[in-house]
């Protein structure tokens, strides 16, 4: 059995599943779009939290965010469903294509046997969609792959049910309802002002201030744990800001291709200026990362590299304070 | 970024590498979409990672040889997990999987814990008994 569905690819995972089932609903939205409207842009600093042996840094909300405030923008209902037992797991997930709904699921990366191997790690929060069952085989269509793909009912169990933090638990979720008339003025404004508001959030690890508080903490990284381990620290960063799914500067360049469409949607031109604007600093982030991979590869430095470093971090704060301050101011 | 500026370094790290889907703007303002096959400084970034997790590995093997810690820490880095996750897939406590981090107290398990480690590990318990052994 095969479901008629479009794959696209997309940068981002969850932005790609979200606007990959909706296009197939008949809700015609790009990936920038979604991303938007979902809120997606974000920065958070949890140097208490450590992944991969580092500090976490991450340029996106927690997983399933994206696609609930969307869902929940737009008028959407989403069911999503976990399950505990792996048999009923599958057979929901075969029932539900059989009632002709392609289905998106949370997977883990590190089983996914598609995936290059510098891309595997134990990483949960990855989104693809089933659309068919062919023989055993699971049609799957991830959106960071430039085709669709197959997985083996075991190979499909493996992932779906990998464990550590944001353990799937074979989540499934699709769309059941969806409205007949979409204010997408209000519901961009509306995720605009949001985007602002975390961005400018008067919490330390947060926004703008997340981002002083690491450009701080570069700084200390050699004295307190030595080059080694604060090349890593930066590394880990980068990979954050670069991998697969920010679509290039954290994300950046996907927001600023939201502003560009909702300029468009909203016939607001002056969102083309912030378009503009946000494409420039999402260049200062790639910079940023050819700097700090650059101070990696030469392993032996002095202290003003990462002075370099932070001062470039908190300049790109600054930069962002003022453009979130006069797109909230613009938006009202 | 603009549309011709989209980086095109063919990443170092095998031939299964996917081309990344990007946004950039072409000539005339407008953002379009473009396939990257790769760019450097993320692949030094990769690579970095990649180096990181041999070093541990093989510390992990001589400190197994030297009878510092269990075979269980090797294959846990072998699988590129962390305490954490691996305390979730075999479904034991943290403070139980680091008390089978010891040599001795790892000499002691009943067959049905190394049964749980080694499936996760997707080794059999004679593999994961006798690795260091020699």
């Amino acid at each position: 059995m095969e479901l008629e569905f479009k794959h696209r690819q997309a940068a981002h995972c969850e932005n790609g599943v979200a606007s990959n089932l909706l296009s197939n609903q008949g809700i015609e939205i790009s990936e920038p779009m979604a991303f938007g409207i979902g809120s997606g842009l974000f920065f958070v600093y949890l140097p208490f939290v450590k992944v991969n042996h580092a500090p976490a840094i991450s340029y996106r909300p927690l997983p399933g965010l994206i696609f609930n405030r969307l869902a929940k923008r737009l008028g959407l209902k989403v069911k999503r469903i976990k399950f505990s037992n792996k048999t009923k797991a599958q057979q929901v997930l075969e029932n539900t294509l059989e009632n002709g709904i392609p289905c998106g699921l949370q997977v883990g990366v590190y089983h996914l046997p598609y995936f290059p191997d510098e891309y595997r790690f134990h990483f949960n929060a990855h989104n693809l969609v089933v659309f068919g069952k062919n023989g055993s085989d699971f049609l799957v269509s991830d959106p960071v792959m430039e085709t669709t793909t197959k997985l083996t009912a075991v190979e499909l169990e493996k992932v779906r049910f990998a464990q550590g933090a944001f353990a799937p638990k074979g989540q499934i979720y699709y769309p059941v309802e969806i409205p007949n008339h979409i204010d997408w003025e209000k519901a961009i404004k509306k995720a605009i002002k949001k985007t602002c508001n975390d961005m400018l959030a008067p919490v330390p690890i947060v926004g703008v201030r997340g981002m002083r508080m690491v450009a701080r903490a570069i700084l200390k990284w050699p004295k307190k744990h030595g080059v080694p381990k604060a090349n890593h620290y930066l590394a880990q960063m980068v990979r954050m800001q670069e991998e697969i799914g920010t679509g290039g500067g954290g994300f950046r360049f996907i927001y600023a291709a939201f502003l560009q469409e909702a300029a468009q949607k909203l016939n607001m031109p002056s969102l083309n200026d912030f378009s503009k604007e946000m494409t420039q600093i999402g260049d200062s982030w790639r910079d940023f990362a050819v700097n700090a991979a650059r101070v990696y590869k030469k392993r032996k430095n002095g202290e003003d590299v990462y002075e370099q470093l932070s001062k470039e971090l908190f300049d790109l704060a600054a930069r962002e304070e003022v453009f979130f301050k006069k797109l909230k101011k613009a938006i009202t | 970024m603009k549309e011709s500026e989209v980086p095109q370094d063919t990443s170092s790290l095998g031939e299964n590498s996917l081309k990344e889907l990007c946004y950039a703007v072409n000539e005339k303002g407008e953002y379009v979409t473009a396939l990257s096959a790769g760019w450097e400084p993320k692949t030094i970034v990769q690579q970095a990672t990649l180096d990181a997790i041999s070093v541990r590995i093989e510390e992990a093997k001589q400190q197994v040889e030297q009878g510092i810690v269990s075979p269980i820490v090797y294959y846990m880095e072998l699988q590129r997990m962390d305490l954490t996750t691996l305390a979730a897939y075999v479904k034991l406590w943290k403070w139980r999987v680091k008390r089978h981090f010891n040599p001795t107290t790892f000499n002691k398990l009943n067959s049905s814990i190394l049964e749980r480690y080694a499936t996760v590990f997707n080794i059999t318990i004679e593999e994961l008994k006798t690795f260091g052994k020699r």
